[in-house]
């Protein structure tokens, strides 16, 4: 009896739902505009990741309520490569010659990045790539929407030297790419400096360390001599947790040597009691905290999308939200989806970023950002405690570095990624 | 002679370390409440008194002085509040503290609709607010409507420093001693005047003692050489960075071959302290050493105790090992969840909690799968391997894919300060303690019990345990149901270790494994002491090779050492070894 008035209550709108969603494959077929996802959503990566995959949708909902593009719906692809770096390969090329997407929305750790790369330049792709990276490249396919180097590492270490007084130098990273060489870069940027060797210490742990009982003791040990000490910290993921319990415990507190993290940020520290934490400082180009209308607007929309006002917005997902407009913005100008037209029009395109200033695409594929450092607040949020005077231009290659300060990128006159401007030769993997 | 009382004292101490650890625990309790910031800031003399007791005359002097300093914050530079919060400490006035404290707080706002400043404190979603300077209550306010006045870390240090000259006049000595240590921090004229007033009407010991360190430290710099001579002097003995830092300062030689300190005989004793001073340091650190293998080797032996018993007695290998530990932290977390106003019970709590869980779980894994695969190894462990997958999803697909956070209760947070050359963080010592208990109790349950009887008579032989009416079936679940829920409980002490995540039993299971057959198979005490061993050796090479390198170094040994001793440490004797 009851089941089948059940039944009748439901039969209309399973009925509605069948039928739309058979419309939905009909539209899909004709005149969708395909965004391709790739980001983890399973695996160690997942906990950064997910979000970024959250905020591309936001994205492609916000669009389709205005229209869609071209007068066509944008239709998400969205893929799981599992924090598996080969896996990201096989699905880029998924993505690009099964699904057919126009644009590529994906990747975090730079291992992943390597990975997908030369399928994006195989099958003439366009990736956006949202996270804060150790430079070195550029690639005509990619968009870095994240900081270089000179945009995150070398002002944060410039706001330590000047406006803290640090002398003596921890560079303290988990052992893979990123931190090496952002770490290689910054030893070369605090020689040039004037930074005695021995004032720099250099340190790497294993992905996932947790126990960090002696490596706390020996940075308070290096740091107890007199002058005052800065950890850079280059640790990624799930080790910061213990790391900064460790710090907490052995209390080390931010006021006598403050530790800088660059891939610390607000969903890092939402899983996190901050209290011990607080005065560590973080280098981004954006923070939650920051008071523009922009921001608050954004971040009002991101609790809406995602119906939880706790949720925590962050420096890549900003990237995303930007990489998106452009994208959208180049698309438009270019009347066309046309990888090889798009990718044409994007250098010079200007949108605005969330706190201030104009993110702008500049020849080499990266973009300009503003620089903030924050200290870390009890409630999980970030103080800013400085930030530049204006946006930053990326440097896809550092000057620090004796073997590529020669090298610049330019997808714009001189259509190359590493073109040595004293041999006038374009060499790498990729130049025609 | 009292150096070397004292020193000897804190090794005493540490001989009976165990005990050391569960009976300071209290004392440290108690000193950590005495840490300026911890606890409500204690009452200043005057500071709540009606005005009309205090001087009528300078009032409103004072007041209007306040009332113009507050008033400049919010619009302040940090230099520029640096430079007012000198000021404010300048005026001597009660009231100061406690308008410091709410800016160290970061609780000190500025209200957008008149430019008032007050102090908000959490009221649900609004902030209840009082005048800074009166203390009268002004309502409640949206957060909106409020400018919080931000600090950062210099102007923090400042405030600290600050609020200890408060703090010297209180009733309370280990305030007083917190606030001299706090003064010490970043000294200057000022504070030196303040401090030698202090000392003349100190009476408590200990805090006389810091304070003559101070003074000593200061008096470093005098003109007079036997001023120096006596400050290096009250100096000897500290294990103190800074005079550490200050003495061997005075031994360096200028560019042009002068020393720092002219006068032979200061050199001669600042030299003869180094040298005391880096003996001492010297042992504390290998003490330091030890005691970071000790626990890092119980973290070790804590994963490994569980799989002891199922891989080394029952002979199975359980891939999903790590996952029952997963399954114990995150009962952890669900215990917190019901219970957040106690998070120092919840953690007794979800001890048999985490067992219960993990243990019924492992029954189950035993009655479901490896029941059905005894004697067939490589398909226990695909199947196991695939059971962790499915469990690790689980996880995810209930809790979300991040990290949990599993809050740890006071007792287990800070250090215990022997001196000032040695610490031992409280999560590490209780760590160490706890594990030893667990094997101990297991130990206790496999030797003296009926079940830990029949546990080794159906691991032994199991025909004639059968024969001896001995259910090895039911033996069998209850083993292994005592072996995962042992995992569990290490899960319990883990989530105050490391991350609480789909993960965490992944980043374990090749330990437990290693430390297992490197103790022996079947051996408990092989596995205590494999584990323990491990982690000292790691321990040992990590700050010669760093965190890295050490790791491969140990696996390399092992490599070796399971070569040369195939059966591991403590090889099972006699015929039941073959078995």
């Amino acid at each position: 009896m009851s089941i089948g008035r059940t039944l009748r209550r439901t039969l209309p709108v399973m009925c509605a739902l069948l039928a739309s969603a058979a419309g939905t494959t009909v539209a899909r077929a004709e005149d969708t505009i395909k965004v391709g996802v790739l980001h983890s959503l399973s695996g160690t990566m997942a906990i950064s990741e997910t979000t970024l995959k959250d905020t591309v949708l936001m994205m492609i909902d916000e669009q389709n309520k205005k229209g869609g593009l071209l007068g066509k719906k944008l239709e998400a692809v969205v893929v799981d490569p599992a924090s598996n770096w080969p896996l990201f390969a096989e699905k880029a090329s998924e993505l690009l010659e099964k699904d057919k997407v126009a644009v590529v929305f994906g990747c975090w750790t730079s291992v992943s990045r390597k990975s997908v790369l030369p399928v994006f330049e195989k099958d003439d792709g366009l990736l956006f790539y949202p996270v804060q990276y150790e430079g070195e490249e550029s690639s005509k396919n990619v968009i870095y929407t994240g900081a270089a180097p000179n945009q995150q590492a070398i002002p944060a270490v410039e706001y330590l030297m000047k406006d803290v007084g640090v002398k003596r130098w921890v560079l303290e990273g988990t052992d893979y790419v990123y931190p090496r060489t952002t770490n290689k870069i910054l030893q070369a940027f605090l020689i040039q400096k004037g930074v005695k060797p021995e004032d720099i210490m250099i340190n790497y742990t294993p992905f996932g360390f947790s126990d960090w009982a002696s490596e706390v003791s020996k940075i308070k040990a290096f740091g107890s001599a007199g002058k005052k000490t800065a950890v850079v910290s280059t640790i990624n993921g799930d080790a910061n947790v213990p790391f900064y319990k460790e710090l907490g415990n052995q209390k080390i507190s931010a006021e006598d040597i403050p530790v800088m993290a660059f891939s610390v940020g607000e969903e890092e520290l939402s899983g996190l009691d901050t209290r011990p934490l607080v005065g560590h400082l973080a280098a981004w180009n954006y923070f939650m905290s920051i008071n523009t209308p922009e921001n608050k607007e954004w971040i009002a929309k991101w609790h809406a999308f995602t119906k939880n006002p706790k949720r925590t917005f962050n420096d890549p997902m900003e990237a995303h939200v930007i990489g998106f407009q452009l994208w959208v913005k180049a698309v438009q100008k270019a009347g066309t989806t046309d990888t090889e037209k798009v990718i044409a029009t994007l250098p010079g395109l200007e949108v605005p970023n969330l706190t201030g200033g104009i993110a702008k695409v500049l020849p080499n594929h990266h973009i300009t950002k503003p620089v903030y450092v924050g200290e870390i607040r009890a409630d999980g949020q970030f103080n800013v405690v400085w930030k530049t005077d204006k946006v930053v231009p990326g440097e896809a290659w550092s000057h620090y570095l004796p073997a590529d300060k020669d090298i610049v990128a330019d997808w714009v006159t001189l259509k190359c990624g590493n073109y040595n401007t004293k041999t006038k030769v374009c060499s790498g993997q990729n130049y025609k | 002679m009292m150096r070397w009382l004292r020193h000897c004292a804190v090794l005493g101490c540490l001989a009976g370390l165990v005990a050391a650890a569960a009976g300071t625990a209290v004392a440290g309790t108690a000193a950590a409440g005495g840490a300026p910031g911890a606890q409500p800031a204690p009452v200043s003399p005057g500071a709540g008194q009606p005005a009309a007791e205090r001087p009528v005359a300078d009032e409103p002097v004072a007041d209007e002085r306040l009332q113009q300093l507050l008033a400049q914050l919010p619009q302040a530079s940090y230099a520029d509040k640096r430079a007012l919060i000198r000021q404010f400490i300048a005026l001597h006035d009660p009231r100061v503290r406690a308008i410091l404290g709410a800016m160290l707080e970061e609780n000190l706002y500025e209200r957008s609709a008149d430019q008032r400043v007050v102090i908000g404190a959490a009221d649900g979603d609004n902030l209840r607010l009082t005048d800074a300077l009166t203390g009268a209550a002004l309502g409640t306010a949206a957060p909106d409507a409020l400018g919080r006045i931000g600090i950062n870390n210099q102007l923090r240090k400042a405030l600290r420093v600050g609020m200890a000259q408060f703090d010297l006049s209180s009733p309370d000595a280990a305030v007083r001693l917190a606030a001299v240590r706090e003064m010490l921090r970043a000294v200057d004229e000022d504070s030196i005047a303040v401090l030698r007033e202090r000392l003349a009407h100190e009476s408590n010991a200990a805090v006389k003692r810091a304070i003559g360190e101070g003074l000593a430290l200061a008096d470093l710099d005098s003109s007079d050489a036997r001023t120096r001579l006596a400050a290096v002097e009250t100096l000897a003995g500290s294990l103190n960075t800074d005079v550490y830092n200050r003495l061997s300062a005075m031994l360096e030689r200028s560019a042009d071959g002068g020393y720092a300190e002219p006068d032979a005989r200061v050199r001669a004793a600042a030299q003869a302290s180094i040298r005391s001073i880096n003996r001492w340091r010297n042992l504390y650190s290998a003490i330091q050493t030890l005691m970071f293998g000790l626990s890092q080797g119980s973290v070790l032996v804590l994963a490994a105790i569980g799989l002891a018993i199922t891989f080394g007695v029952m002979g199975v290998i359980n891939m999903a090992h790590g996952e029952l530990m997963m399954l114990g932290a995150y009962t952890t977390y669900v215990v917190q969840l019901l219970m957040p106003q106690h998070i120092g019970a919840s953690i007794v709590i979800a001890i048999p909690a985490a067992f219960l869980v993990s243990g019924l779980a492992g029954v189950a894994i035993e009655r479901g799968i490896v029941r059905h695969l005894y004697g067939r190894p490589l398909e226990t462990l695909l199947a196991t391997f695939g059971l962790s997958l499915v469990l690790q999803q689980a996880v995810r697909d209930l809790f979300s894919a991040n990290n949990r956070p599993v809050q740890s209760p006071p007792w287990l947070s800070g250090e215990l300060q022997i001196n000032e050359a040695l610490s031992l963080t409280y999560n590490r010592l209780y760590t160490i303690v706890f594990t030893f208990m667990l094997f101990l109790l297991l130990l206790a349950v496999l030797k003296r019990t009926r079940l830990g009887l029949e546990v080794r008579a159906v691991s032994q032989n199991r025909a004639m345990a059968k024969a001896m009416g001995v259910r090895t079936e039911w033996v069998d679940a209850l083993t292994f149901g005592l072996g995962s829920g042992i995992a569990g409980v290490a899960g319990v002490a883990l989530s105050q270790l490391t991350n609480v995540g789909p993960n965490l039993g992944q980043s374990y299971i090749v330990d437990s494994f290693m430390v297992v057959v490197f103790g022996g198979v079947g051996n408990l005490w092989g596995t205590e002491l494999g584990g323990n061993a491990l982690g000292i050796v790691n321990k040992l090479l990590e700050p010669y090779s760093g965190a890295v390198l050490a790791k491969i170094f140990v696996l390399v040994f092992l490599i070796l050492f399971i070569q040369r001793r195939p059966r591991g440490m403590f090889p099972q004797k006699g015929r039941a070894a073959d078995g």
